[in-house]
């Protein structure tokens, strides 16, 4: 067994679950899980287009699916996810440009970011709802 | 000496992941253009709500509408694929099963970013 491939045998750092949740941590897995989400989503818009530019029968197969209840919960969803990973996408732009470290800051923001977004999406929901 | 890379790795810039800043700036780049993007879509998509057919087409194929939504469509795939490839390499071990993962999430992006922009271009210009 060459050096390399040896097994180690130094304490591990604590895994996950060890630690408490945190309003910092929550959100940062969240920005990850709304990225992955919406990229997934972005592929539903896309096909959104191509339906629409392919016939009115499979424009009215798409729209059928989005009255649904499921489609609701995806266009809603997407909804969601669009406005946190921008208002968190945002807070990590100021991040990177060197601001916001201090721990006081960071929950300030967090909580910003949280209460914007979710306003964004009740606000977005009921006006969407009511043009149906 | 508190640097112990080679005065080369230095001169060229690129790092451990031998790709320098280019995927970071780009991810940037793109999260920039998509926050006024985002945003007009997001508000779009709300006012579309039950939209029909000739509702929904007559709205693709405004000449503004279909730039902005060309842009979000094609700078939203860009960006999602450039984080996708973080999650990837962070989540997923083996160089063979990575490779793959971050080839496959590119071709589907640039595959239905093409589709799509055709697809409004299309709409536009009748056809």
């Amino acid at each position: 067994m060459s050096v390399a491939n040896r097994p180690v045998h130094r304490p591990l750092s604590p895994h996950l679950q060890i630690y408490k949740p945190q309003l910092t941590s929550t959100l940062s897995i969240l920005h990850r899980a709304t990225g992955i989400a919406l990229s997934v989503g972005a592929l539903y818009l896309a096909t959104w287009v191509i339906y629409a530019a392919a016939s009115p029968k499979a424009y009215a197969l798409f729209q059928s699916f989005n009255m649904s209840i499921a489609g609701r919960i995806v266009l809603g969803g997407w909804l969601f996810c669009a406005f946190y990973h921008l208002c968190n996408g945002i807070r990590h732009l100021f991040w990177d440009a060197g601001y916001g470290f201090e721990l006081k800051d960071a929950y300030r923001s967090g909580w910003i970011v949280v209460a914007v977004s979710l306003i964004a999406t009740v606000v977005s929901w009921v006006v969407g709802l009511r043009l149906v | 000496m508190s640097d112990l890379r080679t005065p080369l790795a230095r001169a060229r810039g690129l790092g451990s992941a031998r790709d320098g800043l280019h995927h970071w700036w780009a991810q940037r780049l793109t999260a920039v253009a998509l926050i006024p993007l985002v945003v007009w879509f997001a508000i779009s998509l709300v006012m579309l709500s039950g939209a029909d057919y000739g509702v929904a087409r007559a709205w693709i194929g405004s000449p503004l509408v279909m730039v902005l939504l060309i842009l979000t469509i094609t700078v939203g795939l860009h960006h999602g694929q450039l984080g996708l490839q973080v999650v990837i390499e962070d989540y997923v071990h083996g160089d063979g099963k990575k490779l793959a993962l971050i080839m496959a999430v590119r071709f589907i992006a640039v595959i239905f970013g093409l589709a799509a922009t055709v697809a409004i271009l299309r709409i536009g210009f009748g056809g």
